[in-house]
């Protein structure tokens, strides 16, 4: 990697970042922006945020860290904190491209061939290219080690056969990640699996929208009938999926990052909670006068501090000798969880208006609170439940026996 | 927010982290531990004198009367270990009590008391009383001026150390203020302390009886600096009781997963048992919180404003987080958590005790709460 920069070299570098954002960051586009790259609900929101992602690439606020031979910026990843640092600052909208830039990009990167990173990884970060993941299947989700798709062998191709569901932006991508089932003879479930850099535009593979919990649209269920891929599709060796699939999910879960930029899912901003309750009556006074919504008020900006700095913490090992996956490990959980009860506890603020949903005028904050709450579920649910995280936590930070 | 501050450590944290985290798991082993508790004196005075000798007592002492000139920060992996080790000493109160002479002491008095205990002199706090109000300003006891000497009366509790220390500094009301007085221990009446039966059955705590107790008039602290001082001895007493909190909450943790990786029921070690497990992971998450919280309050330490809301947000996660993991884990060892030798009500006990001198997790919480959202 590229020279650790200078102090003076970052202020430069974030005082242009923050011009550009701050000149070229559209907040509200005539229409309500998703919260998170899980709910690309409408064209107009997919195209506004493709052109979003591919401006920003173009920049080069996107991607500064990766390698300038396959598109990257070939800068120290520094930089790219600071860039991102500069979106935050202007409440920039989420990064479309999550899976391809977040976790398939990284693991090829780290795994792939010369020719893979040369095809694969520009067209992802300038947003040409969208990626999904076909991971959790309709009988096996948590279960994802007992993925049943079929993936046969014909000379220079393999047909699938199968179905994958809740495939986030399934009905809009380009290439999938798939984890199929190539021997049903391995001597365990984890051998027989393999992991393709499949192309989703071909015939034998169609997709069905479901409708998601807030009303709006997201993610789909695919179907793959007969569908026939090139064998160089075929991604880590044949046999080698599960190895594959873990190594996608330490970055999908945040027990590896390699800052690519930008965010996928909006994160909350505390004071917009404290301003919420502070506008919010209760008995005729300021819900910040009771005290059991202080205490709780205070928790969680105690709980928020600490995630907040527990993301620093990580990268300091003298912090970290006790059990030095744990912070990684829990990251994914904790995270989700707080945002989970915090944006529930936001509903209690509104009293009688917490019935108000989006779309009507009387809605605090048009409803983005609701909005917020439920698609909170996405992030401990998606990605591996947090029951599953407590699991892995406690197997692999804490030496806990495996739960069968 | 403005007002929270960052996470950040000092290279003396990190080698006295090393040293302390050896000195303290050495000379502290559970049985000794369990031994002390039957001891009148409650610690092992050789290890005070190591302690001593290792100039622990001196690190946030000004150079100038011949402390090393750090600060409270280089305190913290200290405190940590031995609260991970529940290795009781005086070393808490006569941390505090520096810090007390050295917010609100005159020169003079931090002359004559400041080198002594960075040699190695136990002093003590006098500040609590029958009230049991954690505002340390609400009090009974009294001094009256007369030429150029206080007489005292009223009754302190929970004075941690103070058969053992050499200085007590007690909180009294002089003319309805709250004044800070230097009593020298030896100079006490016969009979005016008590030992007190404190939850946590590894320290000493006593109750000061002050009434006969006459003072020169040169042994009270400056009326002027009462209010910096309290504060002080307030944010001191946070950091300080929630880095032992922090290493006994990583104990617990510990101790507990140790059981669960070898008891077994029904034919599997208990541990894979997702009613454990998971509870045990959020206990986990907790603890971490609170480490994050502390070497953030040690980094704040000294800033105005962002130092008092690093410390009590760092007090109360510590202590949510102790007494939880350690109420935890009586009842994941079930039967044998109930009896006295398993270590688990040791560190339950510890929580209440501290939270009792400092003010809990809901009492930091108010405190939080008027500085972020008032
Ligand atoms: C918004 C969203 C987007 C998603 N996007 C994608 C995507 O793009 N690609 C993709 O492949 N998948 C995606 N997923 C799928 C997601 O990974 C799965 O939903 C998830 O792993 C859970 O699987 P399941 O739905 O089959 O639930 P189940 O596994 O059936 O779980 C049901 C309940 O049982 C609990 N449970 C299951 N096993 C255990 C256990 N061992 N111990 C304790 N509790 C257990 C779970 O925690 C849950 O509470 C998405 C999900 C959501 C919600």
């Amino acid at each position: 990697m590229a020279d650790k920069p200078s102090a003076a070299e970052l202020k430069d570098y974030a005082e242009q970042a923050d011009a550009w954002f701050k000149e070229n960051t559209v907040r509200d586009p005539g229409f309500m922006l998703p919260l998170t790259f899980m709910e690309v609900s409408t064209d107009e929101q997919f195209d506004f945020l493709r052109d979003w992602q591919r401006k920003v690439y173009e920049a080069g606020y996107l991607g500064a860290s990766w390698p300038k031979e396959y598109g990257g910026g070939g800068l120290h990843s520094e930089f790219q904190r600071v860039a991102t640092r500069a979106m935050k600052k202007y409440d920039a909208p989420i990064m479309l491209n999550a899976i391809g830039n977040g976790w398939a990009g990284p693991l090829i990167l780290d795994l792939g061939t010369e020719e893979q990173k040369q095809k694969y990884i520009k067209p992802m970060l300038s947003a040409e290219d969208i990626w999904c993941q076909g991971f959790s299947e309709p009988e096996n989700g948590s279960d994802l080690g007992n993925a049943q798709l079929k993936a046969v062998r014909d000379g220079d191709e393999y047909v699938l056969n199968g179905s994958k569901i809740w495939t986030s932006l399934g009905d809009r991508a380009k290439y999938m990640i798939l984890l199929a089932r190539t021997d049903f003879d391995a001597p365990n479930k984890y051998a027989g699996l393999s992991f393709f850099l499949n192309p989703m535009k071909i015939d034998g593979i169609t997709t069905s929208r479901i409708k998601k919990l807030t009303g709006e649209y997201g993610f789909v269920q695919t179907f793959f009938t007969d569908a026939r891929i090139s064998a160089d599709c075929l991604f880590g060796g044949e046999g080698n999926g599960w190895s594959m699939a873990m190594k996608t999910l330490e970055y999908e879960r945040g027990a590896k990052v390699k800052p690519v930029g930008g965010f996928f899912v909006k994160e909350l901003d505390v004071m917009e909670i404290v301003e919420l309750a502070k506008n919010s009556v209760r008995n005729g006074k300021p819900l910040l006068d009771d005290p059991v919504m202080r205490d709780k008020m205070t928790q969680y900006m105690i709980d928020i501090q600490a995630l907040n700095l527990n993301n620093t913490r990580r990268r300091m090992p003298q912090l970290m000798q006790d059990k030095p996956m744990g912070l990684p490990l829990m990251n994914k959980l904790a995270r989700t969880e707080l945002i989970r009860e915090l944006t529930e506890f936001s509903l209690a603020f509104q009293g009688s208006k917490a019935g108000y949903y989006v779309g009507d005028e009387n809605a605090v904050d048009d409803g983005y609170w609701h909005r917020s709450y439920l698609n909170s579920f996405s992030a401990t649910i998606g990605g591996g439940t947090s029951e599953i995280q407590r699991n892995i936590v406690a197997e692999h930070a804490l030496g806990l026996p495996k739960t069968r | 927010m403005d007002n929270l501050g960052t996470i950040g450590t000092t290279e003396e944290q990190i080698e006295l982290m090393d040293v302390a985290t050896n000195f303290c798991r050495d000379k502290s082993p559970v049985d000794k531990v369990r031994a002390l508790i039957d001891d009148d004196l409650g610690y092992d005075p050789g290890i005070w004198k190591e302690i001593g000798e290792l100039g622990w007592l001196a690190i946030a002492i000004p150079e100038a009367h011949d402390g090393v000139g750090l600060s409270m920060a280089e305190v913290v992996p200290i405190a940590e270990q031995m609260g991970r080790n529940l290795m009781s000493t005086p070393f808490g109160s006569t941390t505090l009590a520096a810090q007390a002479l050295l917010a609100g002491g005159s020169e003079a008095q931090q002359a004559a008391w400041l080198p002594k205990i960075a040699a190695g002199a136990a002093a003590t706090l006098a500040l609590r009383e029958d009230n049991g109000d954690w505002d340390l300003s609400n009090i009974d006891a009294t001094g009256s001026v007369s030429g150029d000497n206080v007489s005292l009366s009223g009754k302190k509790q929970l004075v941690l150390w103070a058969d053992s220390a050499e200085l007590i500094i007690a909180s009294v009301k002089i003319d309805g203020a709250v004044r800070f007085a230097l009593i020298e221990r030896s100079t006490l009446p016969e009979g005016s302390l008590r030992r007190e039966t404190v939850i946590d059955e590894t320290a000493r705590s006593y109750e000061v009886t002050l009434d006969g107790v006459t003072i020169p008039a040169d042994a009270l602290f400056d009326a002027g600096r009462t209010r910096e001082t309290l504060e002080k001895i307030e944010l001191a007493a946070g950091l300080i009781h929630a880095a032992e909190m922090t290493g006994g909450a990583q104990a617990v943790i510990d101790y507990t997963l140790e059981y669960l990786k070898t008891r077994k029921q029904f034919g599997k070690i208990i541990g894979s048992y997702q009613a454990l497990k998971h509870p045990t992971v959020n206990n986990y998450v907790e603890y971490e919180k609170a480490r994050t919280h502390l070497y953030s309050a040690a980094h704040s330490w000294g800033e105005q404003g962002r130092g008092e809301v690093a410390v009590r947000m760092a007090a109360a996660q510590s202590h949510s987080s102790y007494s939880t993991a350690a109420d935890r884990a009586i009842q994941f060892h079930g039967g044998f958590g109930f009896t006295h030798d398993c270590d688990a009500q040791l560190h339950r006990r510890k929580a209440i005790l501290s939270g009792a001198l400092i003010g809990d997790a809901a009492y930091q919480r108010s405190k939080l709460a008027n500085l972020l959202f008032d």
